[in-house]
């Protein structure tokens, strides 16, 4: 036939548009770990006494997991071996003073930077109503809003910031959800992790601005290892964004960042993420090892937290927010969009550990598989024997493009308490032709079936986000799975 | 409005058509009728241009155009419809947003704006009652848990929402109870208009009860073998495929 039709196959091929490098002078140190690396980051950063003990207790329990086996193999993803020695630890852009204490002290070409990716630094911002605190590389640039959310007595600032102006809250904090020990990433991260975002919600406070962090890798060579903690006080709410970015390079880097939630009594934090880091080429060269440890505590009762994750980013992506359930009534919920193309590797899921009475989950997983990407859902729900009338419902859906790729489900439930109900449904399709066909005689294009088929696919994640995310999603699965349909 | 000529096609290397001629006029309602296997189905999908289905030989003239030069969606946006005989479930993409999508996409090719929200709306509840359709059938996913009837009846409210010029319609009386079917030639002959041409294709004559045909074509073995009015239908009816099969010799399609 002489209208010969596209095929997914085409369709599936992207442009990554965020993989620009900003010329800026950076301040790093030597690559290697070693104890001398971890005094000079701690030393830069002039934290107190408690920090650098801390750091080292991570350093060693590290180092000895390293001797042993390195990292964990237990994940459905394969890679060479990583080459610790070889990454550089810190790395900041070179300011006049210390730290920029105004955005008008902030490099100008970051500036641009934080521009391009669309992300508002300015306080003219102020009708995107995104508070916005953004790490370049290994340091927090800038923070907006902070003001005005200090009127409410909200903290919002870099990590390192909150380590000189709130170390209590640090020491209080800090490990208690995600320690050192957890596993080797963590570890590692706990030992070298340069700044992050910190975020503390007072009592009965309704945080009124979504607070963002944006994330970029920028250096050559440079592991990215930020960690966030944050903490809603009894009856407080409080809606978190995060979203990550990197240049185009042909070898891959690191990204092992730990973010730590705390809620205490009938708190809600809901923490949404949208990753975009560079996945790599179409041969699969390049792109970001997304190795990363979410983690938060349902503390108090009536307390919860929400995770949503749209992963398009990271040519592997290794991660689990979880959710630990003590408090009574405690809610947790994951809702989670992955996309592998081309070469990528996603091993993603959640744990919902149950502890407190009458606690609940919920688990809704899509995996969109295309090109010669493998799509892997891990997911444990864990009912213990103190766990009452504990419910938990899981559906992991997964959808392939094309005949290549994969996706794969390992569920695990462990159920202590007999008054428990678990419920797990898992369906996988694929986009067919005929799908295709059918758009396609009511005149609609190839690429707009594939968009509008994946976006009803992952409908129920989507209307988790806050509203201008959910429509940057779905533009972001568009460009993911963008190719030469004209 | 449509010419076919001395069409070959070939389905994974057979060749199911065998030379079609066919004219069809504006206004006009062609009813091809035939055994199963004589090539119905391929002659609407070839003009829909569904892949997997090779043309060897012959042409096809829609409003002075070669129709097969077009990719799928442009016959679509010209007004080429083809109501499916087994129409495909789409979860997540409700019926609303399926058809307001398809709407947009033929009006963006005509050159005219987006219809808004509200004028959609109003548009489609009035096409709804013309085939006593439930309001929330707009709201579900496209074909999604809809029973064989309801199926058959989304497809003629579709095409009575996009207004199409050649309307192709294959086996749409198939699965049908006689009151769904009552109801679909019912949205059918609404849609008959001076100025659009319907295909049926079907096995049985009941649907041309209904829906009356102007001319009635047998296909067999990929060719016309026989052409006539309204009443060759009954004929068929009383003697069955057998007596076209064994009698008739091949005749080049009549021209109206």
């Amino acid at each position: 036939m002489s209208a010969k039709a596209n095929t997914i196959e085409s369709l599936v091929s992207r442009e990554y548009k965020y993989g620009f490098v900003t010329e800026i002078e950076t301040e790093s140190v030597p690559p290697g770990l070693n104890e001398e690396i971890i005094r000079t980051i701690s030393a830069r950063k002039n934290e107190p006494e408690f920090m650098l003990e801390w750091r080292l207790n991570a350093y060693r329990h590290w180092a000895s997991l390293e001797r042993a086996q390195a990292e964990p193999k237990w994940a459905n993803v394969h890679y060479p071996p990583i080459d610790y020695q070889s990454i550089v630890y810190y790395s900041a852009p070179k300011t006049k003073k210390d730290r920029p204490k105004s955005l008008d002290e902030v490099d100008p070409e970051l500036l641009r930077t934080y521009e391009k990716l669309g992300i508002p630094l300015r306080e003219q911002e102020i009708l995107a109503g995104v508070a916005v605190d953004a790490v370049f590389d290994s340091v927090s640039v800038a923070t907006t809003f902070k003001e005005k959310l200090a009127e409410l007595g909200i903290i919002f600032c870099s990590f390192s910031e909150a380590v000189q102006e709130h170390p209590e809250l640090v020491k209080k904090y800090l490990g208690s959800v995600v320690p050192y020990t957890d596993n080797f990433f963590a570890a590692l991260n706990s030992a070298v992790f340069s700044d992050g975002s910190f975020v503390y919600v007072p009592k009965g406070v309704r945080c009124p601005m979504e607070l963002s962090t944006y994330f970029r890798i920028n250096a050559q060579n440079t592991g990215q290892f930020e960690r966030t903690l944050i903490i809603a006080d009894e009856g407080a709410y409080v809606s978190y964004l995060e979203g990550c970015t990197a240049p185009m390079r042909d070898e891959n880097q690191l990204h092992a960042a730990v973010v730590e939630l705390v809620a205490l009594d009938n708190a809600t934090i809901k923490y949404s993420t949208v990753q975009n880091w560079y996945p790599g080429d179409k041969e699969g060269r390049g792109g970001i090892y997304n190795f990363v440890t979410k983690r938060g505590k349902c503390l108090g009762k009536n307390s919860m937290i929400s995770w949503t994750q749209v992963e398009t980013g990271s040519a592997i992506t290794w991660k689990y927010p979880s959710c630990i359930l003590m408090g009574d009534n405690s809610v947790g919920e994951f809702y989670s969009v992955a996309l592998t193309n081309n070469y990528q590797q996603a091993d993603t899921g959640t744990k919902m550990i149950h502890i407190g009475k009458n606690t609940r989950s919920t688990i809704i997983s899509k995996g969109i598989s295309a090109g010669r990407g493998q799509n892997t859902y891990r997911g444990m729900v864990k009912i213990t024997k103190s766990a009452e009338g504990a419910r938990n419902y899981s559906q992991c859906d997964s959808l392939l493009l094309g005949d290549k790729c994969g996706a794969h489900t390992f569920p695990y439930l462990e159920v202590k308490n007999s008054t428990a109900q678990v419920e797990h449904e898992a369906t996988t399709s694929k986009i067919g032709e005929d799908q295709i066909f059918y758009f396609r005689q009511r005149g609609l294009s190839t690429e707009d079936a594939v968009s509008m088929i994946v976006n009803g696919f992952c409908k129920q994640v989507f209307r988790e986000l806050p509203m201008e995310f959910a429509v940057e999603a779905q533009k972001l699965l568009g460009v993911s799975l963008e190719g030469s349909v004209g | 409005m449509l010419e076919i000529r001395n069409l070959h096609a070939n389905v994974d290397g057979n060749e199911i058509l065998r030379g079609i001629d066919l004219k069809v006029n504006a206004g006009e309602v062609h009813a091809i009728m035939g055994p199963n296997g004589s090539g119905k189905s391929t002659l609407a999908h070839v003009l829909a241009g569904r892949d997997g289905y090779e043309v060897t030989a012959g042409e096809v003239i829609y409003e002075g155009k070669d129709l097969l030069a077009m990719p799928p969606e442009d016959r679509a946006r010209e007004g080429v419809f083809l109501a499916f005989q087994y129409p495909v479930e789409i979860p997540g993409v409700s019926n609303m947003y399926f058809l307001r999508a398809a709407l947009n996409a033929v009006r963006k090719h005509r050159g005219l704006d987006e219809i808004d929200a509200m004028d959609f709306l109003k548009m489609v509840r009035e096409k709804m009652k013309l085939l006593d359709m439930d309001n929330t059938m707009m709201n579900r996913a496209v074909n999604e848990g809809f029973s064989g009837g309801e199926k058959k009846r989304n497809e003629i409210f579709q095409m009575a929402v996009l207004e199409p010029r050649l309307a192709i319609l294959d086996e749409t009386d198939s699965g049908l109870d006689i009151d769904a079917l009552k109801i679909v030639a019912g949205g059918i002959n609404a849609l008959r208009s001076p100025d659009r041409a319907i295909i049926l294709v079907t096995h049985y004559q009941r649907l041309l009860n209904y829906v009356v045909p102007d001319f009635v074509h047998v296909l067999s073995d990929g060719r016309i073998v026989k052409s006539g009015g309204k009443e060759l239908a009954l004929e068929l009816e009383q003697k069955g495929y057998g007596w076209i099969e064994a009698s008739a010799q091949p005749v080049r399609g009549v021209s109206s």
